[in-house]
């Protein structure tokens, strides 16, 4: 076997000029998506983005790797096409907060269910970007945009909760600014056999700016954001706040007050997933917002090892198909 | 399992069009399968309508919950079902009376007496026994059957109850038929045995009702003869019995093998489109991969997915489907990739009769996405066809690199006939190629273009040839998003004229008659059968009247313009309100007869003979002169 020839963050950047607004979070996460493929020693070849339509949806343009920019909402439909038929590829979804949960939610939620194994990165800016500035199925109650001049009064979606309800096998979070955390986030959702869903918070400073300063900002995001960790206690501020699990609900203690046994112990892989959901439902300003991953179950079958599997057991018993034998099966008769 | 003959007279006729109808849960489809292989077996050929209510059990007994099933076997070659019934078989009087207007005079009327009381006519809706009236004497001949009772005795040694009892009654009106056309009792022994092989006792039970249903047809008096129907004179070879669906099906792998590619099918349910899906779903040995997706939209675009990854991908559904398949559509013609959608009409618009035929989403597959994107279009003329066409689609899917269109319809979906089985070896071969690997030392050109303005299918996994797809206008050659706007109207007509340009690759129209005259009938589609048959008759009425049948709808054949023109009238029959005319008219700037039928069936011969020789009568200027034929006021 050849060696595989190491690649760098480069090799991965199409030669397409990146066309996203300055400042936009999406940067960070493509800068991070290029600088963790590499140690994925997965060739840039049976690599492949596909998006829906979005600003987030421009993604696969700036990858030297294969790409497919779709239709909106329903990039998981497509790339089912493709990890059935070719499960070696390792396959990227890219979408919206619009994309995946409004005109695609439908697919996003089948595209879980069936535990499909391909990477989702959803880019939550709570807000329609490309459209400019129309609010999104995660925008908050109340929140005035173009389509909204009093105020939404739709109550927002959490993606979280809904890839838990749809029994995805990893769910996970991170922040655009917090580039450490979401390269790591990002390998782990490429490391995990079958579908990973990580929502990325993602600053839209153009129609959305600093809507989740809270979370974004490294000086409020201590206060604000607990990071899961696998097997640790729940903390946050700097150790000085922490979470207990009461009965049926999360509660916020002062760490110094309680014993440390009392804090809720991080568990990914509980396959009883109704802690992780408490942990989705989390939400500020009332509760600090979890990150990194909620739930990693391991040993679920993928839906494209399944119906190649079907396919092996189909031609192991009968044989690989003949045509004549099948033209000639059951009744026949012959004119001289 | 010996089949019993029959000791009475047996008188020969050419072709006999029989109808078993009764209600939903009566088993009518399957004794109308059953008599069709069985008479194809016999080697007569053979043509079947089956019609049936969209619910699946629809109220009991009710004019609404009626199912039907037509078949026409002969001596000789034949394209349709038949018109008048020379048979009808009616289980209960809901049966009877909506289906006796299109038994002949003379014909015979066979009639489950026991199926007809008090109860059955207010289900009916009808005031009295339908079978007590007078003129039915004089215009029928008539035979009531017990069959329930007689089915019940038949079966009574195996202590089944009277439900299941009354359950093999459609074997017993089996057994009858089969005795009054001289059908073997044999294959019909084989499939019962078959079929319930884990219920020995259930076979046993309509085994004894079918044999019963034929000791009946031999000793009753009502009965003075039976009728043969010879084998017909169909070219030699090996032949089976096989329906448009089925065909359909087989013709996809077919071509996945023979183009070394996998077929990967997504789908979503839909009458009359869900048979392809659990027919490709048996054959997984075949490396086909079936994907019952959440929604049509998701159908179409994992078929674009798997044509991404190098894949045979393939999607169908009906009308409605094929609306909400439009923008993926749309999406595959940018992306030139190979793919073939399938539509098998139904009745529309909306949800419209879904279990009724109709030519009405012409105009649907030619223009209903957004912004200018042409596609081919394709469309099998009978059962056995839809296997050439699905073969074809991917022949041109492959070499123009192109979304093809398949347009069937729920009459040859569901109708069945012989189909002569090819070879392998008689089949055409498809030659499928990837561009191989580079080292990137050259950019790659995702479009750039063959002679034939095909792109090459680079798929993932190739290294080197890296390169991103998508719904954005590109910039020829190189694929990257481009909103330069001669760039936009060069790919406009590039896209356009690689489809044009298939019509290079594709045979000559053929015209039956004459290449000139005073009438042309034009048709498309399921309505082959009809148009062929009302064509020759005319004919044979001394008219000199040609027949072009369109199998390629987008682009037609190069030579159809000059066809039009030899002839002082075309007329088109189609199922719909005038589809193909419009297309006609646009693109030859010839005036156009419509013939047109919008009722859920399709044509009889009988009518469109009519409008034909009436037309025909004001070409040749003995005649007053009337534009347009519609049957919407003519009941049948
Ligand atoms: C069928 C269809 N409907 C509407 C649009 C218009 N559209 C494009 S992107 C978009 C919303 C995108 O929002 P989101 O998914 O949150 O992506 P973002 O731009 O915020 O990254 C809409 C409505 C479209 N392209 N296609
Ligand atoms: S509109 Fe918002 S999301 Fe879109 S590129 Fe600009 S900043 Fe980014
Ligand atoms: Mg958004």
């Amino acid at each position: 076997m050849s060696t595989l020839p190491v690649l760098k963050s480069a090799d991965f950047a199409s030669d397409q000029d990146v066309r996203w607004c300055p400042g936009c979070g999406d940067y960070s996460i493509l800068a991070q998506m290029k600088k963790i493929l590499p140690d994925l020693g997965v060739p840039r070849e049976n690599t492949v983005f596909i998006s829906g339509i979005g600003c987030s949806s421009r993604f696969p343009y700036y990858m030297n790797t294969y790409g497919m920019h779709s239709i909106h909402g329903r990039a998981p439909a497509f790339a089912t096409g493709l990890k059935s038929t070719r499960p070696e590829l390792m396959v990227w979804v890219i979408t919206g907060d619009g994309d995946a949960l409004s005109i695609g939610g439908n697919h996003f939620i089948h595209v879980l269910r069936r535990n499909l194994d391909i990477n989702i990165i959803l880019f939550n800016n709570r807000i329609y970007g490309l459209t400019k500035g129309q609010y999104s199925p995660t925008s908050t109650e109340g929140q005035v945009t173009k389509s909204t001049p009093m105020g939404s009064i739709d109550h927002p979606l959490s993606p979280l909760s809904l890839a838990l309800a749809a029994e995805a096998t990893f769910v996970a979070r991170s922040i655009d600014a917090h580039v450490k955390h979401l390269g790591e986030s990002l390998k782990r959702a490429a490391k995990h056999k079958g579908a990973s869903l990580v929502e990325v918070y993602q600053n839209c400073n153009v129609f959305n700016d600093g809507a989740m300063a809270y979370a974004q900002e490294r000086k409020q995001r201590a206060d604000n954001v607990v990071e899961l960790e696998h097997g640790k206690p729940l903390v946050f501020a700097n150790g000085t706040k922490g979470i207990r699990l009461v009965g049926t609900h999360l509660e916020i203690v002062n760490t110094a007050d309680v014993p440390a046994d009392d804090l809720l112990i991080h568990d990914e892989k509980d396959p009883n997933p109704s802690i992780h959901m408490m942990l989705a439902r989390m939400s500020y300003p009332s509760m600090p917002e979890p990150i990194g991953v909620l739930r990693a179950v391991e040993g679920v079958p993928t839906y494209n090892d399944q119906i190649n599997d079907q396919v092996n057991a189909a031609t192991e018993t009968k044989g690989v198909g003949d045509l004549d034998t099948l033209f000639t099966s059951g009744d026949t008769w012959t004119v001289d | 399992m010996a089949s019993p003959t029959t000791s009475k007279d047996v008188q020969s006729v050419s072709g006999i069009t029989v109808r078993l109808a009764g209600d939903s849960g009566d088993g009518m489809q399957l004794l109308g399968t059953q008599l069709t292989n069985t008479s194809a077996l016999a080697g007569n050929d053979v043509a079947t309508f089956p019609d049936f209510p969209a619910e699946i059990r629809a109220p009991r007994g009710t004019r609404a919950g009626v199912s039907g099933f037509q078949v026409q076997f002969a001596s000789e070659e034949i394209f349709t079902p038949g018109d008048t019934l020379d048979a009808l078989v009616v289980m209960n009087p809901a049966a009877m009376v909506t289906n006796l207007d299109d038994l002949r005079h003379g014909g015979i009327l066979i009639a489950n007496e026991d199926g007809f009381n008090e109860r059955e006519f207010k289900l009916a809706k009808v005031e009295s026994n339908p079978l007590d009236a007078n003129v039915l004497e004089e215009t029928y001949r008539i035979i009531k059957v017990p069959m329930t009772k007689l089915t019940r005795e038949a079966v009574s040694e195996f202590g089944l109850g009277t439900k299941i009892a009354d359950r093999c009654k459609n074997f017993f009106a089996m057994g009858m038929v089969y005795w009054l056309f001289g059908r073997s009792l044999e294959p019909t022994l084989r499939f019962i045995s078959a079929k319930f092989s884990k219920k020995p006792e259930i076979a046993a039970a309509n085994e004894a009702a079918l044999r019963a249903g034929w000791a009946f047809g031999e000793t009753t008096e009502a009965f003075g003869e039976s009728y043969q129907v010879e084998a017909a004179k169909l070219s030699p070879g090996i032949f089976r019995n096989i329906m448009g669906n089925q065909a359909l099906a087989w013709g996809l792998i077919a071509a996945s093998k023979l183009s070394g590619k996998d077929l990967f099918y997504g789908t979503y349910p839909i009458t009359p489109a869900s048979d392809i899906l659990h027919e490709l779903t048996k054959y997984k040995n075949f490396g086909v991969r079936t994907f019952q997706a959440e929604d049509e939209i998701a159908a179409v675009c994992s078929a674009i997915g798997a044509a991404f990854g190098g894949s045979m991908g393939v999607t169908a559904s009906s009308g409605p489907g094929i609306a909400l398949k439009a923008e993926g559509m749309g999406l595959g013609m940018i992306m030139e990739l190979p793919m073939i959608i399938i539509n098998v009409q139904r009745g529309g618009p909306s949800t419209g009769l879904p279990t009724k035929t109709e030519q009405s989403d012409l105009l649907q597959c030619m223009y209903g996405r957004n912004g200018e994107s042409p596609l081919p279009i394709l469309s099998p003329m009978s059962p056995g066809d839809c296997f050439d066409i699905a073969v074809e689609a991917w022949r041109i899917a492959t070499e123009c690199m192109v979304p093809v269109m398949i347009l069937s319809d729920g009459y040859i979906a569901n109708g069945s006939e012989p189909w002569k089985i090819p070879t392998v070896s008689s089949l055409p071969s498809i030659e499928v190629s990837h561009p191989e690997g580079t080292d990137e030392d050259e950019p790659f050109m995702p479009y750039a273009r063959d002679e034939y303005l095909a792109r090459p299918w680079a798929i993932p996994g190739t290294p080197g040839l890296m390169h991103r797809l998508g719904g954005l206008e590109k910039e020829d050659g190189s694929g990257n998003v481009s909103y330069d706007p001669d760039n936009h109207q060069h790919m406009t007509d590039v896209r356009a004229a690689k489809v044009a340009k298939i019509s290079s690759r594709i045979p000559d129209q053929e015209v039956f008659g004459a290449s000139h005259g005073d009438v042309l009938v034009v048709s498309w589609g399921g309505t082959y059968g009809s148009c062929h048959t009302a064509v020759q008759r005319c004919q044979d009425n001394g008219k000199k009247v040609s027949h072009a049948h369109l199998r390629y709808l987008n682009p037609m054949p190069s030579n159809l313009g000059d066809i039009l023109g030899a002839f002082s009238k075309v007329i088109v029959a189609e199922l719909n309100t005038g589809q193909l005319r419009q297309l006609l008219r646009a693109e030859y700037l010839i005036d156009c007869i419509g013939v047109n039928k919008v009722q859920g069936k399709p044509f009889t011969v009988t009518e469109l003979v009519e409008a034909i020789e009436r037309h025909n009568d004001a070409a040749t200027g003995n005649a007053d002169k009337s534009e347009t034929d519609n049957f919407q006021h003519q009941t049948s």
